[in-house]
């Protein structure tokens, strides 16, 4: 299987991981890596495993998933590995991850403060201080008055602002942030997003970025990986892939972005068919039955990852006539 | 005090003075309420002598009453409190193991809180003190430990609700320790119901101390407690009806005092089943 393609030594890496819920692997041979400063964003549809594989990197999958095989690399220590203690150790310091509903994520019985100190490890004065700076820096204004608030108080963007301040005041080499701004309304989801950018190039912090949004990696990502039903469909630079996917998955989800140049109540594209059940995952392409380019071999052959340009990847037998 | 409806004001002042009558009880009885006197035998409430005023008269042995029922409320507090406290604490920590750890743990846990739940608890604690022996210790520790099953049931499903949070798992993934998870994000979260346990038990538990020591299983004389002063004034209820029926409206009056508090508090903290 040929690896994930970076420019740059990447920090984090996950070699073909295997994920089994029941008997059923949900997440097959996924591959990925990111380098500092990078946004990698990891897209599909729910229930593709894209979360569980964020899940698995920070080893805190869900008790019905197992791992079923597969390697984390952060800096080259595979995290799979490690005993709880050092794992957790990690966790936080080294790597980290935000989530949906920043509202929920906070607890509602604890300041703002308290809970941002808590991530750094201080106390006291330098705790406020460091605090004071972080939430300055993600762009929360006056904060010395902020740090005693309630998360009731906040608003769904300032919540997310204060995660983002949690996760990398204690500077992580890795973010994982799993649809960071599905909850948020349009305008703040393009600050948070901007913030994000912003503060990944500053910090060298690699970013992860869970989401179904294409319009969402269209705005951040430096790089895409696409998954489909627990597998990666296709891989590549944002641009390229946008411009000239090479998965018929890839091109009939960008065919499928609503457009303002489309007719008015022109019927919507839609990709026919359903994600195939993890228990009827079979030898063929997981794609084939929804698949216009499908044929023989797509049915009776899994078609493995290649290389089909510079950095770039694909699922697919017929990669090089998609359009 | 803010948002306080009348009757809850009440009642919290009627405990208070209560409260401060029992801790200030050498400062303020107006006898020793141990020194007898065969000579002042069940006088009646408001009887005189060169000691002073007797207002609720005295006992067989000629000791004041109001005094012992002033030293007999530090008797219910001390042991309400000790005793809450002890059940709490294991029942909080079981609570909290099983609500997340889940599995067979929780099973085991669980089963036993079934078990604990299906023997009368005033039976294991007679059984009990009758074994140890009575004493101010034993009281509190045999009460404490047959009566932490209801703080494990409230523990363990609010854990399981409050684990499930985004936050929760949040504090995961920044690195933070189980036992810091759970002191920090879990146990504050589910305070407020186990407040209103712990208030209804603590009226309970005041019911409880008195009914052993009616017994001669609680606290043991000279000292005085509102249960034995009744068991003793039980052979004169026709002759001195001082003797059962100001220890028992003292006892009447906390225990509603607290239960009546607990409903307040039940309701405060969640509107939804206030009136039920």
């Amino acid at each position: 299987m040929a690896s994930d393609p970076v420019t740059t030594k990447p920090v984090l890496e996950i070699r073909d991981l295997a994920l089994a819920i029941g008997g059923a692997r949900v997440v097959d041979g996924v591959s990925c890596a990111v380098a500092p400063g990078e946004v990698l964003a990891l897209v599909g549809e729910s229930g593709c495993g894209k979360s569980l594989t964020a899940l698995a990197a920070m080893r805190l999958l869900p008790r019905a998933a197992t791992l079923a095989g597969g390697e984390v690399l952060l800096d080259g220590e595979n995290l799979v590995a490690l005993p709880e203690q050092r794992m957790r150790a990690l966790r936080g310091r080294r790597i980290t991850m935000i989530f949906q509903e920043p509202l929920a994520a906070l607890d509602p019985l604890s300041s703002v403060g308290t809970q941002v100190a808590e991530a750094t490890g201080l106390s006291g004065a330098a705790a406020r201080g460091a605090v004071l700076a972080m939430l300055a820096e993600v762009g929360i204004s006056d904060p010395a008055r902020r740090i005693r608030q309630y998360p009731f108080e906040l608003s769904g963007g300032m919540a997310q602002r204060v995660m983002i301040a949690t996760a990398l005041i204690s500077r992580p080499a890795v973010l994982i942030a799993d649809e960071p701004t599905t909850a948020l309304d349009v305008t703040i989801q393009a600050q948070i997003l901007d913030l994000l950018r912003r503060l990944a190039a500053d910090r060298g912090t690699a970013i992860m970025l869970i989401t179904h949004d294409m319009g969402v990696v269209a705005d951040i990502a430096d790089r895409v990986t696409v998954m489909y039903a627990g597998r990666i469909a296709e891989t590549g630079p944002t641009v390229e892939l946008f411009a000239e996917p090479r998965h018929p998955y890839t091109a009939l989800l960008l065919a499928a972005l609503p457009r303002l140049s489309d007719a008015p109540k022109a019927p919507l594209a839609v990709i026919r068919g359903q994600v195939p059940l993890p228990q009827a995952f079979s030898a063929a392409c997981r794609f084939a039955d929804r698949c216009p380019l499908a044929d023989e071999r797509c049915r009776a052959e899994q078609p493995p990852l290649r290389e089909v340009g510079k950095g770039r990847l694909s699922a697919c037998w017929h990669a090089e006539r998609v359009r | 005090m803010r948002g306080l409806t009348i009757s809850t004001r009440v009642l919290l002042g009627v405990l208070l003075i209560m409260l401060a009558a029992a801790l200030a009880a050498p400062l303020i009885s107006p006898h020793d309420p141990l020194r007898q006197s065969l000579l002042l035998r069940l006088k009646p409430p408001g009887s005189a002598d060169a000691l002073g005023i007797f207002l609720l008269g005295t006992d067989d042995l000629g000791r004041d009453l109001f005094s012992r029922i002033l030293y007999g409320a530090r008797a219910s507090f001390a042991v309400a409190t000790l005793s809450v406290v002890v059940s709490l604490a294991v029942g909080v920590t079981l609570g909290l193991v099983a609500g997340w750890v889940r599995g067979i743990a929780a099973a085991i846990i669980m089963r036993l809180v079934d078990t604990m739940l299906s023997i009368p608890a005033i039976l294991l604690a007679v059984l009990t003190v009758a074994v140890i022996g009575p004493s101010f210790t034993s009281l509190v520790m045999v009460l404490g430990l047959t009566r932490w099953p209801r703080y494990t049931r409230v523990a363990y499903a609010s854990t399981l609700q409050v684990a499930a949070m985004p936050f929760v798992q949040a504090s995961e993934m920044a690195g933070a320790s189980t036992a810091r998870i759970l002191a920090r994000h879990v146990l504050p979260n589910i305070a407020g119901p186990l407040m209103v346990v712990a208030t209804s038990e603590f009226g309970l538990m005041i019911l409880f101390e008195a009914g052993l020591s009616f017994l001669g299983l609680g606290i043991q004389p000279p000292a005085p407690s509102w249960g034995s002063i009744m068991s003793a004034g039980r052979q004169y209820v026709e002759r001195a009806w001082w003797l059962t029926v100001f220890p028992g409206i003292g006892l009447f009056t906390l225990v509603l005092c607290v239960n009546l508090l607990g409903d307040a508090l039940r309701d405060r903290l969640d509107p939804r089943s206030a009136g039920r």
